[in-house]
């Protein structure tokens, strides 16, 4: 039987952290998280994993292997040379819990600052329809199982680059389901653009890169989103519209992001883009 | 105030334990009535069992076929669940699950389309009609995130990563919930006016299973443990299409839409053996011919009405299991111990289109291109009917303020559940609990006087139980005592039963908790999984126990309960009784019977002659 040398990340926020070492018996169609498995009920019984469905459905297992953030449920070991160390390690975006747990609680920080759906006071819900081409685009964001691998790709929210916060790609998807919603009501435009920070997105596109949904982030939520800011705040028509009309904000304008706190130290710095 | 100083300590005027999709509408619920509410889960927000849902949400709705009606909805879940479900529970399933689909429209949800733009309904099996909103194969997803969205934007109070390992009761019935916090280990209690039991299920008791690491019988156990009775607990759903291939997929679900949309049975020898299992009293319900079942797919994937009838891989649930585990016992199996699904010859762009995350799940982990060639499919352990003795209209359980809703909760789905019921069930159940969480909260003294006294000798007990574990220096691995446990339950209490076998379970399992309670583990309290994982094996042996007491008591076959010594179902000695588990004065657990309420005579009506 073949055998995986796994070279996993040990430790906890304030001390250095370690690697250790497993190797891991394969079986055909193992997947990184089977691995962790074995080592969990026959090596290591404390190792910390974060995993709920193992079906690559909830997001749970986001990881970086071999520097690549995955779901290590739907990481294979045949696509790697098992003659080299995989290495595992945590999200690096986000504050260490321990072993490969991160605290990304901040996520939902910023979640609950979107303005949620909001339809229209005078259509009754019987009256409503729509076709399914008008909302494909639509389940595609809403395809999104919150692994945060998105999040945790992102340079700038990875490498802390900006000064104010930014809701990361996560939530640009998030917003741009229910911004094209077909009944959707609010106005979210100034809050992506202030509290947001869309502008910060400059479009390399390694989120769509890792989506394990592959949603097209980049594309298809971001640089829409990125269009109606720009329509709204930096059209010079639309500027003198808004001076003659007088000012209205939109949806929780003016709400403040958390700030995102420093990742796992101990990790190396071996990466992902 | 603390019960214990130094103790975290939050209080709630409603404590909502899970957030699941029952979890979730129970919190929305009592939150929309005004009331503080704390929401506790083992994981993150969002990654509850629900969302690993697929197929669809079941309502008669009637957008696809006029002839839906909640009557129609409440024969067929009746049917299913062969007359043992609670007849009041299926009626005001049947009757609000429209409502509830509705609205989570409102609150966001984006559903599949008809082509006149309303609300898009899939058929499944044991469903007389095109019953389930759906959104591709991911409706489990759709719901859960609309739920949360809902629950986070009217501000309920949500502790992630928090295991409750206790209730505390008092002379006030359930009063806290002691656990701790994952993530440090630190305990924390939860003081509530009314509690609500959300948890789900019980897979893990079982090698083979559809069900993440959580599905432990937390509630179920929670609520024995504090007087509360169990029903019908011997009636676990054994899925029929889990992946057998490879070795660590197995038991992953293969959602039923596959056989909705038209997926076909076969055996090694290709054999279309679903023909060969319809009940005869049903047989008239499904397609007759080849010929038939494929005009009914036809139609279907072009969206046009029918006279043909469903294809016979719509029958319900046990009976395509049994089916499925006797055609691979009788040496009919493919190479790797299953059958074979085909869905490829429906064109690949409507495969794709319509069951997306199989596409994905079967190419990903399986090298397996579904638009090409069949799956591999048998059994896994997905859904337990059995649960907490619930009243129908308020989800209260028998112990004062502790209340119950999903698949936790049982009664609804009687020996068998439609795919398809558990995602109303719990929308349905777990608003009515929210609701009666909130009339028993609201009938307390308002403010710090209608907290229920806390016992703090049970509150220093739950402390020392909690860390037993960690400070033993022998004693059994947990990992190991789940193997032994998965494996008994596996083989001893599965699909097919016998007496000698549940006797032998019995044996087992009693040695089995004798090992859980030295159970020792190693490392800290920090996100420990191991840890973790003693308190949900002392869970999992007591509604093993529950399982094999009950199904040793019903000596008979109904619904997912199949004795090869009692092979017929027997409707004058068990028709109408439900089982019933509870605590005995000794602690030891008492099984005995019930008889099931009388069901109306407009319901009555609604089942026909035989019922």
């Amino acid at each position: 039987m073949d055998t995986a040398h796994l070279r996993v990340f040990r430790g906890e926020p304030n001390e250095p952290g370690r690697y250790e070492e497993f190797d891991v018996p394969v079986e055909e169609g193992m997947v990184v998280l089977d691995a962790l498995h074995w080592v969990q009920g026959h090596a290591a019984p404390d190792l910390a994993v974060r995993w709920n469905c193992k079906a690559a459905k909830c997001g749970s297992c986001s990881a970086e292997v071999d520097g690549r953030p995955r779901l290590t449920c739907k990481t294979r070991l045949s696509d790697f040379d098992l003659d080299q160390p995989i290495t595992v390690e945590p999200m690096r975006a986000f504050p260490l819990i321990r072993d490969l747990v991160t605290d990304v609680s901040w996520n939902y920080a910023v979640n609950a600052t979107i303005e949620p759906f909001k339809p229209p006071d005078d259509v009754p819900q019987s009256e409503w329809r729509w076709q399914q081409e008008d909302i494909e685009r639509v389940q595609e964001y809403r395809k999104c199982i919150e692994c945060f691998l998105c999040q945790d790709v992102c340079h700038v929210l990875r490498n802390h680059e900006t000064e104010r916060p930014f809701m990361g790609p996560r939530f640009l998807v998030r917003a741009a389901g229910l911004e094209m919603h077909p009944l959707d009501q609010a106005d979210r435009r100034e809050y992506l653009k202030d509290a947001g920070g869309i502008g910060y997105c400059n479009i390399t596109k390694c989120c769509t890169e890792v989506c394990p949904e592959h949603i097209k982030i980049t594309d298809n939520a971001i640089i829409p989103l990125k269009e109606r800011v720009a329509d709204e705040f930096y059209d010079p028509i639309q500027i003198v519209w808004r001076t003659l009309r007088g000012r209205r904000p939109g949806s929780a304008a003016g709400a403040e992001l958390p700030v995102l706190p420093t990742g796992p130290g101990g990790t190396s710095d071996g990466g992902s883009s | 105030m603390p019960p214990v100083t130094n103790l975290e300590t939050h209080s709630h005027d409603v404590v909502v334990i899970g957030a699941g999709g029952a979890g979730l509408r129970a919190a929305i619920e009592a939150k929309a009535a005004g009331l503080s509410v704390g929401l506790v889960c083992k994981s993150l927000l969002g990654k509850a069992h629900t969302v690993m849902a697929e197929g669809g949400v079941a309502a008669a709705l009637g957008n696809v076929a006029d002839a839906d009606s909640w009557q129609v909805h409440f024969r067929d879940t009746m049917a299913g669940g062969k007359y043992l479900n609670n007849a009041r529970m299926a009626q005001l399933h049947a009757m609000e699950a429209p409502a509830r689909v509705n609205e989570l429209e409102r609150w966001g949800a984006v559903f599949d389309r008809t082509p006149d733009g309303r609300i898009l309904q899939r058929p499944f099996g044991g469903h007389s009609h095109a019953r389930l909103a759906h959104v591709g194969d991911r409706t489990g997803l759709e719901m859960i995130r609309t739920l949360q969205d809902r629950a986070v934007a009217a501000g309920i109070d949500v502790y992630m990563e928090a295991t409750i390992t206790r209730l505390i009761t008092g002379r006030a019935g359930a009063t806290a919930a002691f656990g701790y916090w994952r993530a440090t280990g630190s305990p924390i209690l939860f003081r509530a006016k009314a509690i609500v039991l959300a948890t789900g299920g019980i897979g893990k008791a079982y090698e083979v299973t559809s069900n993440s690491w959580e599905y432990s019988g937390d509630g179920h156990a929670l609520a024995y443990e504090a007087g509360a009775e169990l029903i019908d607990m011997e009636f676990v759903q054994f899925h029929p299409t889990g992946m057998v291939w490879p070795p660590g997929v197995r038991g992953l679900l293969v959602t039923e839409a596959v056989r909705g949309e038209g997926g076909i049975l076969r055996n090694k020898d290709g054999e279309r053996f679903m023909w060969k299992y319809l009940p005869d009293e049903r047989r008239g319900e499904y397609a007759a011919t080849d010929e038939e079942a494929t005009r009914w797919v036809t139609a279907l994937s072009e969206g046009r009405r029918t006279d043909a009838r469903r294809p016979p891989e719509l029958s319900t649930r046990d009976n395509v299991a049994r089916a499925i585990y006797t055609e691979v016992k009788e040496g009919r199996g493919t190479p790797h111990g299953g059958v074979y699904l085909d869905i490829s010859y429906l064109p690949p762009e409507h495969v794709r289109r319509k069951l997306p995350s199989m596409y994905e799940q079967f190419k990903e982990l399986a090298d397996v291109d579904i638009t090409k060639g069949p799956m591999e499919v048998g059994p896994t352990t997905h859904y337990v009917m059995g649960g907490i003795r619930v009243e129908p209209d308020s989800g209260a359980t028998t112990v004062p303020g502790l209340f119950a809703a999903g698949e936790c909760a049982g009664g609804m789905h009687g020996a068998n559940r439609l795919g398809g019921n558990s995602l109303s069930d719990l929308l349905v159940f777990g608003a009515r609990a929210g609701a009666g969480a909130t009339s028993h909260a609201i009938n307390q003294p308002s403010g710090e006087a209608g907290f229920p006294h806390v016992d703090p000798v049970n509150v220093r007990e739950a402390t020392r139980e909690l860390a037993a574990p960690l400070e033993r220096v022998s004693g059994d691995d947990p990992y190991a005592i789940q193997r032994d446990l998965q494996a008994t339950m596996q083989s001893l209490v599965g699909i097919f039963r016998v007496q000698a076998d549940l006797d032998e379970a019995l044996t087992q399992l009693a040695a089995l908790r004798e090992r859980g309670q030295r159970v020792q583990v190693a490392g800290g309290r920090s996100f420990n999984p191991g840890w973790d994982l003693a308190f949900e094996l002392r869970n999992l042996i007591t509604v093993s126990e529950a399982i094999a007491r009950s199904a040793r008591q019903r000596t008979e076959s109904r619904g997912a309960h199949s004795r090869l010594d009692h092979p017929e179902t027997d409707d004058a000695r068990w028709g109408g009784l439900n089982s019933v588990v509870a605590r005995a004065e000794d602690g030891t657990m008492a099984v005995s019977t019930s008889s099931l309420p009388t069901v109306p005579d407009e319901l009555r009506a609604l089942l026909g002659t035989a019922h």
